[in-house]
């Protein structure tokens, strides 16, 4: 016994990592292999009869990303109180899924969101525009995760990015291509266990040590650990005062770009086609409401920890660095330093480290994205702790990957070829086009993956104010107001999609005028991030006045939006 | 009752509850976590700042908090119109 304690104890993080990574990965493929998809239902839409727990588990899984497991805590703790956009904005979207769009679309009863789309707008068109905006939003932020898989093998594993990208596709491919809606959903249910172990119990150990208190969400509002009565935050925000920055617990951003950031962030989150169409997966109306409350519940035990784990890496950070001499850092501080995720310049000349907000003496510099992932080490813990974060990352990525692969599958198979051009197609042909299209799919997203244009930050924005500028309004005007007309929907969303491109290329890209205009020429301060509100807005406003203008929709569209909003007699997803 | 009678005063009631649910939404995010969190934040529980606290950590206990009573309340409201088969 003591043998084999010691030989635990000096196993290195790369041995753990693979053997942490290499038991999940085979837990996924043994699901998907259990789970095969043999009908375009159950490829779908999982044939329609997920219990709402397991809908709860894989929507959260589905929903956390790389970047809510990676990024978000590390943004946070670059921005201090203005993290709170996402923290909001990333949660309070599922108060508007529940409540305007997933029991209506789940009594709707069909596979995708162009579906909805067009059969309430009576119109091809809407059906196509849908169609684009849900294949853009979705390639543009799987690439992201498979660049994201890409990045945790080559830092954990030691394989160059492009290698980690391939391995992802492959593992991706199997179970997607395989199982379906079917697959998919039952891998993410391991997922997300997978993600929140990894993510809880590195955020458990470091509260523990920093506070005394093993509840993270508790333990950043307690006093320190050190028997000092010092409260943790007002430590944080001294020494931050210390180093020139802003008080942690105050933001630099104003009050209504904030409101706006959050509110475009909301309105994005309840328009994603990858979320939407888990609520056409569960049995009953009654369903959908509360796996979207299971699904938030889940989601929310990642999101009220991250801001506490963003606390502990920034404190530890400063603690760890700032005004070190050099020669004495940590074994991580060297290992990142390799990678060119830290940096160290010694301007003065003094072999000591100094931090600070004034770039023209800072001289270290960290990246985000680390924040995560070298917490771990920057707390000491011990090595299959760090482990687990990589195979947490690696669950977050790839869950998401895959349902954003089943949305691009999907949106080719079902609503283009079955809906546009060859409405004859047999169910075989259908689930052979089908997965085809997600083998495309992968091959598209692995291939930006491995080599990203240098677009994708800006992309990924556009793709999100797609989704809140034409994506929410037209559905949920779809369901509350019946005599909304396919008019109006469709001006609503080119009126909106356009303003919103308008203001992202004259103030992000600068391409109007012969530089990037600065802040103060920011339309009532907000900016482009937050633009997609106004755009939201703007197309509600002009979808309703268009609307007043033409004819009211054939009576019986306007008997689709009654019988959506009664929750009785809901049939399974139709094959229609 | 005529049947659409009753599928209108059942939508009626639920647009009165989804009302009610997000001005509570709107409260403690918009509300509590950033228009008024200055004045909040000179209220101070343990070592957070009240107002802080709504943005980073309140706000998201409750959303959960609404959805389950939405569900809760939605049930109830299916149950009474028998559109709960």
């Amino acid at each position: 016994m003591m043998h084999k304690l010691l030989v635990i104890e000096a196993m290195s993080v790369q041995n753990w990592t693979y053997i942490l990574v290499g038991v999940t990965f085979a837990i996924y493929i043994g699901i998907a292999i259990w789970s095969r998809a043999s009908s375009t239902k159950e490829f779908y839409v999982a044939g329609g009869g997920v219990s709402p727990w397991a809908n709860g588990m894989a929507t959260a899984a589905d929903w956390m990303s790389a970047a809510s497991f990676i990024g978000m805590a590390g943004i946070i703790s670059f921005a201090g109180y203005d993290g709170a956009v996402y923290l909001m904005g990333w949660t309070g979207g599922y108060v508007l899924l529940a409540l305007l769009l997933a029991p209506y679309l789940r009594k709707f009863g069909k596979f995708t969101v162009p579906d909805f789309i067009g059969d309430r707008y009576y119109s091809d068109t809407a059906r196509i525009v849908a169609v684009i905006c849900a294949l853009l939003v979705s390639f543009t932020y799987v690439a992201g995760q498979m660049r994201g898989v890409g990045i945790v093998f080559s830092r954990f594993l030691e394989v160059d990015i492009t290698t980690g990208v391939i391995i992802g596709m492959l593992i991706v491919l199997f179970y997607a291509v395989l199982g379906g809606m079917k697959g998919i959903t039952y891998t993410q249910v391991a997922q997300y266990c997978v993600l929140i172990f990894a993510f809880m119990v590195p955020a458990i150990f470091i509260s523990i040590q920093m506070t005394g208190n093993p509840i993270p969400q508790l333990g950043f509002g307690s006093t320190l650990a050190d028997g000092s009565g010092t409260f943790l935050l007002d430590k944080l925000d001294g020494l931050s005062a210390e180093l020139g920055f802003n008080a942690y617990t105050e933001g630099t951003k104003s009050v209504i770009d904030v409101f706006a950031i959050t509110l475009a962030l909301m309105v994005g989150t309840a328009g994603l086609p990858h979320v939407i169409v888990r609520f056409f997966t569960v049995k009953r109306v009654k369903d959908a409401r509360k796996s979207a409350g299971i699904a938030l519940l889940l989601i929310a035990v990642l999101y009220t920890t991250a801001p506490a784990v963003a606390v502990f890496a920034r404190t530890n950070m400063i603690e760890t660095a700032s005004n070190q001499p050099y020669k004495e850092v940590p074994q991580w501080f060297k290992k990142w330093e390799t990678t060119g995720l830290i940096t160290f310049t010694d301007k003065n000349n003094d072999g000591l480290i100094q931090y600070l907000a004034d770039e023209t003496q800072n001289e270290l510099v960290v990246d985000r994205d680390i924040m995560v992932l070298a917490n771990p080490e920057i707390a000491n813990l011990p090595n299959w702790v760090i482990a687990l974060v990589a195979a947490g990352g690696l669950a977050a990525a790839l869950s998401t990957a895959a349902g954003l692969l089943l949305v691009i599958s999907a949106s080719v198979s079902h609503d283009l070829i079955k809906k546009v051009y060859n409405p004859n197609i047999s169910e075989k042909g259908e689930l052979i086009a089908a997965r085809l299209s997600a083998v495309g799919a992968v091959c598209v997203a692995g291939y930006f993956g491995i080599y990203p244009p240098d677009f994708v930050a800006a992309v990924v924005a556009l793709a999100f104010g797609l989704a809140a500028a034409s994506f929410f309004p037209a559905i949920v005007l779809g369901i509350f107001y019946k005599r909304m007309n396919k008019e109006g929907a469709i001006a609503g969303m080119v009126v909106g999609i356009l303003m919103m491109l308008f203001y992202i290329i004259k103030f992000k890209f600068g391409w109007l005028d012969d530089t990037i205009p600065s802040q103060e020429e920011w339309w009532f301060g907000i900016s482009p991030e937050g633009f997609r509100a106004v755009a939201m807005v703007i197309n509600f406003v002009v979808s309703i006045v268009i609307m007043k203008f033409t004819k009211a929709p054939p009576l019986e569209v306007q008997e689709i939006v009654e019988n959506i909003r009664i929750p009785s007699g809901a049939a399974e997803a139709s094959e229609h | 009752m005529t049947k659409q009678d009753k599928a209108k005063a059942y939508w009626k009631e639920n647009i009165r509850y989804v009302l009610a649910l997000l001005t509570i939404w709107f409260i403690v995010s918009y509300g509590a976590g950033i228009i008024l969190k200055d004045e909040l934040d000179t209220i101070r529980v343990g070592g957070f700042k009240l107002g802080f606290w709504f943005a980073q950590q309140g706000s998201i206990y409750v959303f959960v908090v609404l959805i389950f009573v939405y569900v809760r309340l939605m049930n109830k409201l299916d149950k009474k119109y028998g559109y709960d088969a």
